[in-house]
């Protein structure tokens, strides 16, 4: 079938089509042998390799995490395919030299590719299946010393950073899905921003997985110096299949004195149909570390897609007055599935974290808030405060609230809000009364619900969230 | 005011309708002229907000006869917000919470709907909040109100109160208040009275709904409607209302002489 009619037979879900293009596919499995062809395909050193034999071994003595409020059948992690790269690979030297029918793949994405082309100020670096294709603005960037590119480059012309911090902040045995990850991972972006930089423009990546059967395993590495400071977005496709894909990646932020990361995220991975076939299993490992004095780390995400969600965007706040933030609005439809939420772990004096989780529950679906805050016996003065909402359209759905509170020290003060709310019958009749017509209604109410953090998402991003939650939600009311 | 020739905005005939199943509405007849203000009073459980939400076109009731003019439209027709937006207004008797939605934003939409409604401009926000607060001095309301979420940790009064902001600010041809003075004290109560009074004229037409004789000392009726059991039983002047408070309703059941079907 070719693209245009796919994508047409694949309304309402705009990005599920498949790009045509030739792919350098590794046979399906899980073996020594397929984690030394991927190490072998990517040039890679000896070090890199035994990091992932590493994780290998520490994976085959795991077992799949069974506790989180979440259900599908057993994977079959010998039926996946764990590299898939569009062919030919060569050095690209400029944007011009992309394949152009990858180009065209993410112009319809709304990707933007050529620099000239780019919305102002912000840099990109796109990931398809398991490879970087195009990072742009690198040398804008570089003038000041930010390197931006994609992990595969970085291991050969910055080993010592990699080396250094790879696996610092999730060590490979950390959860299965992060071992699994450590020892497969094909790409991701890597970003330094040196001692005293600001970041001039937002970095963002954008992931698309094309390939049916194959799996996405990419891991992002962001390194903060001291003083330095970075805003970062990511937003991920994929196309529509029956079967259902795993992606499992791992991201890692350190900030160092003074430093500030923050991470936004819009995931509007293939959710499945209404009758929750198909979609992504999006099962992710994120945790930055606070390790300088007052610095930050702070998670945004909008999630909308992927058939089922796992995944906890965590800080370990060890700097002393360091600040953690998770901002999350997880949606979930039809037969989606989503768990997710947060770890704060504070271990430096007067450490701060906020968590505000809007979760909008509608269809047949289920979204479970899992949050830890863990105040250890050295954080003196720490503080957290929690808020989680939840808001159901309709009566099948689904909302719960895990939260996990753990105090070792008596001067540290936690808060923790919860409520649940409806779109009600009523509520859609006191707007109609008024004039105004359902989705409108909803698309407001929604909105207001998710104000606290939208109010966080850099402005395009916010308009982006904006459309993509009204969207989805199209037609699950009145 | 009662004006010779004026044009019918409201007719009703005939009208019945049921939720899940049981018949609350046993076929009303009403006819609502241009300028005049209808009460229609009558105990607890008698139909009142039933047929105030059937006007307005509630989903969760099902009509199942008789018919509804309004204007040129058969209203029976149109969904909910349609109606609306040829210009029928219902101020609830229970007004909704909607949390997180501030009440200009709120206010705002509904006007600017029904501005494009009229092929009038719409207002930016700034347009808006001044015009908004004008009509705000009108009902003596604090400004801090705009900010807060809609309806949400108001007071009856203050609930009260933004439902006939509404009023004023949607302009209607045909407002229905449901139980506008139930919660409110004799202040508020004089307060809204008079935004209500500075409201109505000759070019559009109210229906009271209340049970106490108190709120028509404030909003004089043309006509005094008597619901009961789910019909108009008893029609008249104002002079009605002070009967029924001195009388209660038992002597309208007593006297059995059912006067359906008699119009203003
Ligand atoms: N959901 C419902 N199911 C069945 N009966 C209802 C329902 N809602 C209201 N009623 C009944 O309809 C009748 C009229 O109620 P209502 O219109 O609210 O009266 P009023 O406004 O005059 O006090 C009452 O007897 C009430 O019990
Ligand atoms: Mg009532």
């Amino acid at each position: 079938m070719s693209a245009v009619l796919q994508s047409l037979v694949n309304q309402p879900y705009k990005h599920g089509f498949v790009t045509d293009i030739e792919s350098d596919i590794a046979p399906k499995g899980l073996n020594e042998e397929i984690i030394r062809l991927i190490s072998a395909k990517k040039n890679e050193p000896e070090w890199l390799l035994s990091f992932r034999l590493k994780a290998y071994e520490k994976w085959l003595t795991m077992s799949e995490p069974e506790w989180q409020n979440v259900h599908y059948p057993k994977i079959d992690f010998q039926d996946i395919s764990y590299y898939s790269a569009p062919k030919p690979k060569k050095k690209l030297a400029s944007m011009d030299e992309v394949d152009p029918e990858l180009l065209r793949t993410f112009e319809k994405l709304g990707v933007p590719m050529h620099e000239r082309a780019a919305l102002a100020g912000v840099a990109v670096d796109v990931i398809f299946d398991s490879v970087s294709v195009a990072t742009t603005y690198k040398q804008k960037l570089a003038e000041v010393g930010i390197i931006f590119c994609s992990i595969s480059e970085a291991v050969h012309t910055h080993p010592e950073l990699i080396q250094k911090y790879l696996g610092s902040v999730v060590p490979v045995g950390d959860n299965y899905f992060a071992a699994l990850n450590s020892a497969v991972f094909t790409d991701g972006s890597f970003c330094f921003i040196p001692k005293g930089v600001k970041c001039p423009m937002d970095l963002s990546t954008y992931f698309r997985i094309n390939t049916e059967g194959s799996g996405q395993f990419e891991r992002t590495l962001i390194i903060a110096e001291e003083g330095a400071s970075v805003s970062y977005l990511e937003g991920c496709t994929a196309p529509r299949f029956d079967t259902n894909q795993l992606h499992a990646a791992v991201v890692e932020l350190i900030a160092l004195d003074n430093a500030d990361i923050k991470y936004s995220t819009v995931q509007n991975w293939y959710a499945g149909d209404e009758n929750g076939v198909g979609g992504i299993y999006n099962f992710v490992t994120k945790r930055g570390l606070a390790k300088g004095v007052n610095s930050r780390i702070s998670w945004t995400q909008v999630e909308t897609g992927s058939a089922i969600t796992w995944k906890y965007p965590s800080c370990i706040l060890r700097g002393d007055n360091s600040v953690g933030e998770f901002y999350s609005v997880a949606v979930t439809n039809n037969y989606q599935q989503a768990d997710t939420g947060t770890k704060m772990i504070h271990i430096g004096k007067n450490t701060r974290s906020t968590i505000v989780s809007k979760g909008i529950t509608a269809g047949h679906s289920n979204s479970s808030y899992r949050g830890l805050v863990r105040i250890a016996p050295t954080a003196e003065g720490a503080r957290n405060y929690s808020q989680c909402d939840s808001m159901l359209i309709g009566d099948q759905c689904g909302a719960h609230t895990f939260p996990y509170i753990q105090v070792h020290n008596n001067s540290a003060k936690v808060e923790h809000e919860a409520s649940t709310s409806k779109i009600g019958e009523d509520q859609l009749f006191y707007f109609s009364q008024r004039g105004i017509d359902a989705e409108e209604a909803v698309s407001m109410i929604i909105n207001g619900f998710c104000k606290d953090v939208f109010q966080q998402l850099p402005m395009e991003f916010a308009v982006e969230a904006t459309k993509l939650l009204s969207f989805k939600l199209e037609g699950s009311v009145g | 005011m009662i004006i010779a020739n004026s044009p019918t905005i409201l007719s009703v005939q005939g009208l019945r309708a049921s939720i899940n199943g049981t018949e609350i509405l046993k076929g009303i007849d009403l006819t609502v002229r241009s300028g005049e203000i209808h009460a229609i009073m009558g105990l607890n459980g008698s139909g009142k907000s039933t047929f105030a939400k059937v006007l307005a076109g509630h989903s969760a009731y099902e009509v199942t006869g008789g018919s509804i003019q309004f204007e040129d439209k058969n209203l029976l027709e149109l969904p909910p917000e349609e109606r609306a937006r040829a210009g029928l207004f219902l101020a609830f008797q229970y007004p909704i919470e909607i949390p997180g939605v501030a009440n200009t934003q709120f206010l705002r939409l509904a006007y600017n709907t029904v501005q494009t409604q009229r092929g009038k401009e719409e207002l930016d926000p700034l347009e808006f909040d001044d015009f908004v607060r004008e009509k705000m001095k009108l009902l003596e309301m604090k400004p801090d109100f705009l900010d807060r979420s809609v309806n949400e940790g108001f007071s009856g009064g203050e609930k009260k109160r933004n439902e006939i902001l509404q009023m004023a600010l949607l302009e209607p041809r045909l407002s229905i208040l449901d139980e506008t003075d139930s919660g409110l004290d004799i202040d508020a109560l004089k307060i809204v009275a008079n935004g209500v009074n500075r409201i109505t004229n000759k070019d559009n037409a109210t229906i009271l709904v209340t049970h106490y004789q108190r709120l028509l000392d404030y909003i004089v009726p043309d006509f005094v409607h008597v619901m009961q059991a789910g019909r108009i039983v008893m029609t008249g002047g104002k002079e009605l209302a002070l009967e029924l408070e001195t009388r209660g309703y038992d002597w309208i059941t007593a006297n059995k002489q059912p006067v359906a079907g008699v119009s203003a």
